[in-house]
């Protein structure tokens, strides 16, 4: 059979496994492997893991489908979550998904159809200070704007990334004295 | 108002403070670690932890010499430590920052941690959405392999330690630590029934201390200038220390802000955070996240420590004080928070798999304006049925923005189901907010 993983991350499953006293603690991060290798954790991928780690396949899907950020389908090269939770709903969730929706025409669960773009409302990412905000795949886009939106979108499509995402978060940023 | 020395944002309040092993060296990073590995004993680490009053930082403020000393000394091991890094309480977003401007802080505290337990093998269990702080960790831990703070004969002494990132994947119950060690396991992320605790039966049945960020980036601070130092900041003896809290919602500045415990919610949120914005009145405020009841004005001169939020009939919890302008509906409120523990319920105790699903839609119900007569009993009947029935304390938490709302804002439930419709004009939100996702 072949293996889904590539010879790259092939190398690095030994070291993982060896992290944890029982193998099935290293589940999580070969999920994690899988789904950047395909973007998707495919059943393929769930049987391979299972054999890895001495599990059956519904082990692994069992587990796997506990967690929301693991995707059973291919989805849109850019995923994007927003944040629905009260503090940013309490400053803006509401005009965000109106911006995303004039930009791209999207409800949530929705992906545009060149597949660039998929829209999810998540709970709670931990940017309650810097709302309305969205995390669009690993990248974090805060204290938006209908301008700033725009442009993250425009980014993404035509270069895949945007200098708009967060670095190192701190708020309020330090001053000097 | 006092002016306060910073203790856990010292570093990186400092503009161009990179995070960086040279910076945080240069500030006076891994002297703690230095002063005391191989020349005290662990167990006097864990005496000096017990000495300065510290509180756990992740919500349930249970002291943490004391979970230490709960691990069993003649216990031929392994043990674990684990770093509770799946900050996901809603309001919450402390552990983020510290983890990413100054992540030796936090490591340093760790080591600490290891060396006075006994421990050899450490994870940090960041939640999954948290790319760039893993991203972060892993480059400072290889920093710190690197200079020999970690792996074999660390400084030279006959201790060694790994740390390991290990990523969540999007379940906030995984911040429950029994909940965490199942997921760190490779499963589902269901609580386990307590007793036995983890420091006897943990990860891999073995014994294993959880810390939360903030709990352990203290470490370091009380290690350098003693537990008497510590004990004094704050409001001991219950609440010493500072505490990060969060400030969300309408006010003026929102962000991240380190005080010593025991001031006030009117000094934090009009002096430190700048007061309402558009200087509208305030109606409503979380003190604690958003599993932390709803407290009112009339409570803007309750102390921000431990004791004094239990006594006002909430809790200071993770420190996310969310705060809401005259015009905020609490029913909506309420009902985002709901879709929340909703959603996040693990599903392994009925009356909270079932219940925070009924609530919801009754909640939601009121709120479209479409409530009836006896929804408010059955309300708090529902609640009452969850609180005390379930495994952890997700239960109690899902229901309190219910009870807390009922008790102080009444009237604005009966004039929903009065009138069949919200009295305070909902935003548009609640339209967007809702489609295509439940029905």
């Amino acid at each position: 059979m072949r293996s889904i993983f590539s010879p790259a991350a092939q190398t690095r499953i030994p070291g993982l496994i060896a992290r944890y006293a029982e193998k099935r603690g290293a589940l999580l991060p070969l999920l994690w492997l899988a789904q950047e290798e395909q973007g998707y954790v495919s059943e393929e991928a769930m049987k391979e893991i299972a054999g890895l780690l001495g599990l059956t396949p519904p082990q692994v899907y069992e587990t796997m489908t506990f967690y929301t950020m693991y995707h059973r389908r291919p989805i849109g090269t850019h995923h994007i979550q927003v944040c629905r939770s009260l503090m940013c709903a309490l400053v803006g969730t509401d005009h965000l998904l109106g911006w995303i929706h004039a930009k791209l025409g999207l409800t949530t669960g929705q992906t545009t159809a060149d597949g660039v773009f998929t829209l999810s409302l998540v709970e709670c990412l931990g940017s309650c200070a810097t709302g309305p905000m969205m995390q669009i795949n690993d990248d974090y886009y805060e204290r938006l704007t209908a301008e700033k939106v725009t442009r993250i979108l425009d980014d993404l499509k035509r270069d895949g990334t945007c200098p708009l995402a967060s670095g190192p978060f701190m708020f309020p940023e330090p001053t000097a004295k | 108002m006092a002016t306060h020395e910073p203790l856990l944002l010292k570093n990186m309040s400092q503009p161009g403070y990179t995070g960086s092993l040279a910076d945080y060296e240069r500030a006076g990073g891994y002297q703690a670690l230095k002063k005391v590995l191989g020349k005290i004993l662990p167990a006097d680490i864990t005496e000096m932890v017990k000495k300065s009053g510290l509180r756990g930082r992740g919500g349930a403020g249970f002291p943490t010499g004391v979970k230490w000393s709960f691990i069993p000394k003649d216990h031929p091991g392994p043990r674990y430590l684990i770093c509770n890094a799946d900050e996901s309480e809603p309001g919450t977003f402390k552990d983020r920052q510290l983890i990413e401007r100054d992540p030796h802080q936090m490591i340093e505290g760790m080591i600490l941690a290891a060396y006075a337990i006994g421990v050899r093998t450490a994870y940090i269990y960041i939640r999954g959405e948290f790319a760039l702080g893993a991203k972060i960790l892993e480059r400072a831990l290889a920093e710190a392999y690197q200079a020999g703070y970690l792996g074999a004969n660390i400084l030279r002494a006959t201790f060694e330690l790994d740390i390991y990132v290990h990523r969540g994947a999007g379940a906030y119950i995984c911040g429950e630590e029994t909940a965490l060690l199942e997921s760190l396991e490779g499963k589902r992320g269901l609580p386990r029934i307590k007793p036995p605790f983890p420091a006897t039966h943990g990860l891999f049945q073995k014994p294993t201390v959880v810390n939360n960020v903030e709990t352990l980036a203290n470490i370091p601070h009380i290690v350098a200038r003693g537990p008497e130092w510590f004990a004094a900041i704050g409001h001991p003896p219950k609440s010493s220390g500072t505490r990060v809290f969060c400030l969300s919602g309408h006010v003026t500045r929102p962000g991240n802000y380190e005080v010593p415990m025991g001031i006030t919610f009117r000094e934090i949120i009009y002096d430190i955070a700048g007061g309402m914005r558009g200087d509208k009145p305030l109606k409503a405020f979380i003190p604690g996240g958003a599993s932390a009841a709803f407290l009112t004005p009339n409570h803007l001169d309750v102390k921000l420590d431990f004791e004094s939020v239990a006594q006002a009939g909430s809790m200071l919890g993770s420190g996310g004080i969310t705060v809401m302008e005259e015009g905020t509906c609490m029913v909506w409120a309420a009902e985002n928070l709901l879709h929340f523990f909703n959603h996040e319920s693990c599903g392994k105790c009925t009356p909270c798999r079932e219940g925070t699903s009924w609530l919801l839609q009754i909640l939601r119900r009121i709120d479209h304006g479409h409530g009836k007569a006896d929804d408010l009993a059955t309300l708090l009947r529902l609640s009452g049925n969850i609180v005390g029935r379930t495994v952890c304390a997700f239960g109690d938490a899902a229901v309190a923005p219910i009870t807390s709302t009922l008790q102080y804002f009444r009237e604005e439930y009966d004039a929903h189901i009065r009138e069949q419709r919200c009295p305070l004009r909902p935003a548009p939100v609640r339209e967007l907010i809702t489609v295509g996702r439940e029905a």
